[in-house]
């Protein structure tokens, strides 16, 4: 009963600096020490600029560590490759036109990111018969995207893009799961219904997943832990029942004692 | 009626240009200016290998061999040396220049008369004037196109149609994407290493200046293909660069009629790109300024 639970992901003293060795260096990430537990549901809040965006972009590998270390299931991945790390990593970006290809279908892209992190060869793909489970796998989301299976991802609306992005990210159960503001581009209706979706989501399939948000609403709603980042570090941590009983006041009070 | 015949089988050998272009320009999304050096390589090793006694096949096969190697050169320049594609492929094309001489002897020009070529067997000998070169070069486009449709309708061929599609999503899916940039770009500059082997066989000679001009040429067949045919899928859009390559050739004849000479042919191929990329509505739906203006960008400022 003592024995403590190991985190799925661990972020040990991680520092993240740009332009090292120039006049413009700058450290986003600062000694940062994150864990991450197995069916975490964290909300991750932070000013403009706080570094949010480059604490995932660390995590997936798309920026190099400066120094500390990065575990996962106990395995050192400091210094895999993103390719590599999308074998159990899978993120929704805020623009809608970062996440899908533009000139392939919706079903070709759920496809492909159903192969997210395995080596492509030269089987045929099967597309054909994926359409039916690709068709109710859309039918979820509610928004029509279940009709527009063969249409190019470009003449989608941006809602219809990003509910695409998040079921690209899920279909094939990620390990982690990183949202960065992925409803930030949509309209408030649309946002609001993606954002539940998400929450069906991420719930039903028990997800280990990290969402930066800006609204402290939804930071608040959704999750079983919220996090601050600030000058580079994890400011302010509460998970489970001190996460239910905090209020918005608390919490712009918070804001107010680190600026 | 023979110079429509000659017109069709120059089509389908120059159709091979068009189909390697394609994988680049239309797939990848990017100019690749290597192929104005692999062209006249191609045509350089085939040549000479040939002119040494090796069968022509096989002759062949190493001008795709060695075209492939040149666009690997280009590919790690691009990726791994960030350079801009543009000037990996016109540094690699240069290169070229002086490569195809040493492999021509340092002569600018080497003749295949009196050797056995692709062209020289009892067969193609039986049929009328011209059409040698129809059944050589529709065998080999079709062969390449079939293969090519089957390739992108795997797994791989996926990965590599999302990493010209988007860059950023390949690689968050777990796509190699610069693995997927320099296998486009072998397959391509091998296809095209080829098609100068051909073309050199079915002139008769390899020259060191035959590469000059022939983006134009393999551009206007993509272009012409697709506005002919308009709306199709992608692999409607493989089999319409070969039917806008051999209508290419009926324009050229049509030019060469009305009293053009071949020295013109560049200039006016030129024009009728231009045209269609200084018409808005045109370079719009065709994507063609955006591609030539993503060539000068970074590697990964897209
Ligand atoms: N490639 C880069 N080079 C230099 N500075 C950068 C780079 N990317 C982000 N930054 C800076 O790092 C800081 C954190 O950015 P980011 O992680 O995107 O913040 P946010 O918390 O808003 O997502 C910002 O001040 C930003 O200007
Ligand atoms: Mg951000």
């Amino acid at each position: 009963m003592t024995q403590t639970k190991t985190p799925l992901l661990a972020l040990h003293n991680i520092v993240t600096t740009f332009n090292a060795g120039t006049p413009n260096e700058v450290t986003i990430l600062n000694q940062l020490n994150l864990d991450v537990y197995e069916g975490d549901f964290v909300t991750v809040l932070g000013s403009n600029g706080a570094g949010k965006s480059t604490l995932f972009n660390t995590i997936s590998g798309d920026l190099p560590v400066t120094s500390g270390t990065i575990t996962l299931k106990e395995h050192d991945i400091t210094h895999a490759s993103v390719e590599k790390r999308t074998a159990f990593l899978a993120r929704v970006f805020q623009d809608p036109k970062m996440g899908t290809a533009p000139r392939m279908t919706v079903a070709e892209n759920l496809l492909l990111a159903s192969q997210r992190g395995q080596r492509r060869t030269l089987r045929l793909r099967h597309l054909k018969s994926n359409l039916a489970h690709f068709k109710e796998l859309t039918a979820t989301m509610n928004n029509g995207l279940s009709e527009r299976l063969n249409t190019a991802t470009e003449n989608l609306s941006g809602g219809q893009r990003q509910a695409l992005s998040f079921l690209m990210a899920t279909e094939q159960r990620p390990d982690l799961l990183l949202l960065d503001e992925h409803t930030a581009a949509l309209d408030p209706k649309t946002s609001e219904e993606l954002m539940h979706q998400t929450n069906l989501h991420v719930t039903e399939q028990q997800l280990t997943c990290l969402m930066i948000t800006h609204h402290l609403d939804d930071a608040l709603k959704y999750g079983n832990r919220l996090i601050v980042l600030d000058q580079g570090k994890v400011k302010f941590d509460v998970r489970g029942q001190a996460k239910a009983e905090l209020t918005k006041d608390k919490l712009l009070s918070f804001f107010d004692t680190i600026e | 009626m023979s110079m429509i015949v000659s017109s069709i089988g120059q089509g389908l050998l120059w159709a091979t240009l068009g189909v390697a272009l394609f994988l680049t320009f239309r797939i990848l999304d990017f100019p690749d200016m290597t192929v104005e050096g692999t062209f006249p390589l191609g045509a350089a090793v085939a040549v000479t290998l040939i002119a040494h006694g090796m069968n022509p096949i096989l002759a062949s096969a190493l001008a795709f061999v060695a075209g492939a190697v040149t666009g690997l050169v280009t590919g790690l320049l691009y990726t791994k040396g960030k350079v801009p594609i543009l000037l990996a492929g016109i540094l690699v094309m240069t290169a070229c220049l002086s490569i195809n001489l040493r492999i021509m002897g340092g002569s600018s020009n080497v003749s295949l008369l009196g050797k056995t070529t692709i062209f020289s067997n009892h067969f193609l000998e039986s049929l009328p004037k011209y059409f040698d070169s129809v059944y050589v070069g529709f065998i080999v486009i079709a062969v390449i196109t079939v293969l090519l449709v089957l390739f992108l309708q795997t797994n791989l061929g996926q990965a590599f149609i999302v990493t010209g599609d988007n860059r950023v999503m390949a690689r968050s899916i777990g796509i190699n994407t610069d693995n997927m940039t320099i296998m486009g770009l072998m397959v391509s500059n091998g296809i095209i290493g080829l098609g100068g082997a051909l073309i050199a066989q079915n002139n008769g000679y390899a020259d060191v200046s035959m590469g000059i001009g022939i983006i134009v040429i393999a551009l206007a067949s993509i272009i012409i293909g697709e506005v002919v045919f308009g709306e199709l899928t992608l692999n409607q859009r493989l089999v319409a660069v070969t039917l806008g390559s051999i209508l290419y050739q009926f324009v050229r004849l049509l030019v060469l009629q009305l009293g053009f000479n071949t020295n013109d042919m560049n200039l006016l191929s030129a024009i009728i790109l231009a045209i269609c990329l200084m018409l808005p509505q045109f370079s719009k739906a065709l994507h063609l300024n955006h591609v030539l203006q993503k060539g000068v960008a970074k590697y990964d400022a897209d």
